[in-house]
C-alpha cells in the first residue's frame, strides 16, 4: 500500500488523539469502580483555623485537677509509664515557673508562685520548628493548627525533640507494650479504641484530634473544671479570644518566633499575706 | 586432569546437594493446605440476621488482593488530610480505620488476618501499635 505524507500525518494524528482519549476514559472507568463505596460525610468535627488553649493558673490549684487532667490524657492514648525520669513519655505534664517561662523569674518572687506546678503540654505552635526538621514529614501542621504526627512515618529520629524548645516530645527509649521488672506492664489499662506506639518512635500531644474530629473538646479541657479553656485563636468571636482580650496572658519562649498557641493567666490574684513596708 | 582427594569431595558435593535440595523433594507433590479464613463472627452473623447479607466495603475479590491498599488510602485520608468520612455498608457506619472499622467486624484476627499472612509469610506491623481486639469465634 502507497500512502503519501500528508495521508500518513492524518491517520498518525488521529489514532495519538484516539489513544489519549481512550486511556483517559479507561483509567476514569477503573477509579469509579474503585469508588462504589458509599460514605457518610463526617459532620461532627469542631472546625477552626488555629486551635489554641487557655490555661487560668488561677482556677486550676488543687493538685487533685491536675492529676485527673494527666491522667485522663495519659489514660485514654496509652501513654506509657516507664517509672523513670529518664525515659518518661510526656503528652501533659507540670514544672516549675522557672523552667516554664525560663528568664521570666526573679529572686523576690512569691514562694507560692516559684514552687507552684505549671501545666505544659504541646504548644501547637503557628511556624513549628519540629515541622520544619522532620525528613520524612511525619510531623506537619494540619489545615486547623494542629500540630499533627503520623506514626506511619516517624523514622525515630529525634531531629524534631532537639527542635522543640518546649520539651513537648518524648521518645520511647522502651518497648511501650513491654514490663517493669516486677512484671506490672508500662501501659496499666489498654485503650482499646486508640494504638499504642512502638519502641523508637517519637510522641506528642495530640491536641485529641480524635475527639476534635467527633465534636468533643480534649480531654484535658473536659477534665479541668473550666481552668482549660480551647478554641479558634483565629475567631474573633470565640470564648478563648474573649479571655485573651480581657485578662493579661503570656505564653511560653514567645522570642523564639515558633508562635505558641497556649496562652497562661498566671494568676496570683489572691496575696496570701502582703507584708508590712517599713 | 588429576583432582585430588576427588573421591572426598566428590562424595562431599552428593552429600551437600542432597541436603541442600531435600526441601524440595521431600515437599514434592505434596499440596499445602489454602488457608480457611472465618467469616462468622458474632457480628457479621448479626449483620446477616438482619439484612441476609455478608458485605465487606468491597466485594470479597478485590478485598483479597487490594485491602492494604485501601488501609493505606484510609490511613492518609485520615492522617494527613483529617477526612474522616464514615463508610455506610448495609446502613450500617464504621470508621475508616483499621482497629475501630475492620475489626469491629472482623473480630477474629487469628482465624482472619493471621491465617493468610501467615500462609504467605508476611509480616504486615500493623499489631506492633494498633490493637488488636478480643478473639471472638462463633
Amino acid at each position: 500500500m502507497s500512502m503519501n505524507r500528508r495521508e500518513f500525518l492524518k491517520i498518525a494524528g488521529v489514532s495519538t488523539i484516539a489513544g489519549l482519549g481512550g486511556t483517559a476514559v479507561f483509567s476514569h472507568l477503573g477509579k469509579n469502580s474503585l469508588e462504589a463505596v458509599q460514605t457518610s460525610p463526617n459532620t461532627d468535627a469542631l472546625t477552626g483555623k488555629q486551635w489554641g488553649m487557655v490555661i487560668d493558673m488561677d482556677k486550676l490549684k488543687s493538685e487533685e485537677t491536675i492529676k485527673k487532667v494527666t491522667e485522663a490524657c495519659h489514660r485514654i492514648h496509652n501513654v506509657p509509664d516507664f517509672g523513670n525520669p529518664k525515659d518518661e513519655v510526656k503528652w501533659i505534664w507540670t514544672e516549675t515557673f522557672e523552667h516554664s517561662f525560663p528568664g521570666q523569674e526573679h529572686k523576690y518572687m512569691s514562694e507560692d508562685m516559684m514552687h507552684k506546678p505549671f501545666l505544659l503540654l504541646c504548644n501547637h505552635c503557628t511556624d513549628p520548628a519540629c515541622v520544619r526538621v522532620c525528613p520524612t514529614k511525619a510531623t506537619f501542621k494540619r489545615k486547623d493548627g494542629i500540630v499533627m504526627q503520623d506514626m506511619h512515618r516517624c523514622i525515630g529520629c529525634r531531629f524534631c525533640m532537639a527542635a522543640c524548645p518546649f520539651g513537648a516530645r518524648s521518645f520511647n527509649y522502651r518497648d511501650p507494650r513491654g514490663k517493669d521488672a516486677n512484671g506490672n506492664p508500662f501501659i496499666k489499662e489498654e485503650n482499646k479504641e486508640y494504638p499504642t506506639r512502638m519502641i523508637g518512635v517519637v510522641e506528642k500531644c495530640t491536641f485529641c484530634v480524635e475527639r476534635i474530629e467527633k465534636g468533643l473538646k480534649p480531654a484535658c479541657v473536659e477534665e479541668s473544671n473550666g481552668a482549660l479553656v480551647f478554641g479558634d485563636i483565629d475567631d474573633p468571636a470565640s470564648e478563648i479570644r474573649r479571655i485573651l482580650n480581657s485578662q493579661y496572658t503570656i505564653r511560653r519562649k514567645p522570642e523564639l518566633g515558633t508562635g505558641p498557641n497556649i496562652y497562661y493567666i498566671i494568676g496570683g490574684n489572691d496575696y496570701a499575706v502582703v507584708p508590712e513596708i517599713r | 586432569m588429576k583432582i585430588y582427594d576427588g573421591g572426598k569431595i566428590l562424595v562431599g558435593l552428593i552429600i551437600f546437594i542432597a541436603l541442600f535440595a531435600s526441601p524440595f523433594y521431600l515437599n514434592m507433590g505434596k499440596a499445602v493446605a489454602k488457608p480457611e479464613l472465618k467469616f462468622d463472627t458474632p457480628e457479621i452473623q448479626q449483620m446477616e440476621k438482619e439484612t441476609g447479607k455478608k458485605q465487606c466495603v468491597e466485594p470479597k475479590e478485590f478485598m483479597r488482593a487490594e485491602h492494604m491498599q485501601i488501609l493505606n488510602n484510609w490511613r492518609d485520608e485520615v492522617i494527613r488530610s483529617g477526612n474522616r468520612d464514615e463508610i455506610v455498608i448495609l446502613g450500617h457506619k464504621y470508621d475508616k480505620s483499621l482497629q475501630n472499622g475492620c475489626m469491629k467486624c472482623h473480630s477474629n484476627k487469628k482465624d482472619f488476618c493471621d491465617k493468610c499472612h501467615n500462609y504467605m509469610a508476611v509480616q504486615p506491623y500493623c499489631w506492633r501499635c494498633h490493637i488488636a481486639p478480643k478473639e471472638k469465634q462463633s
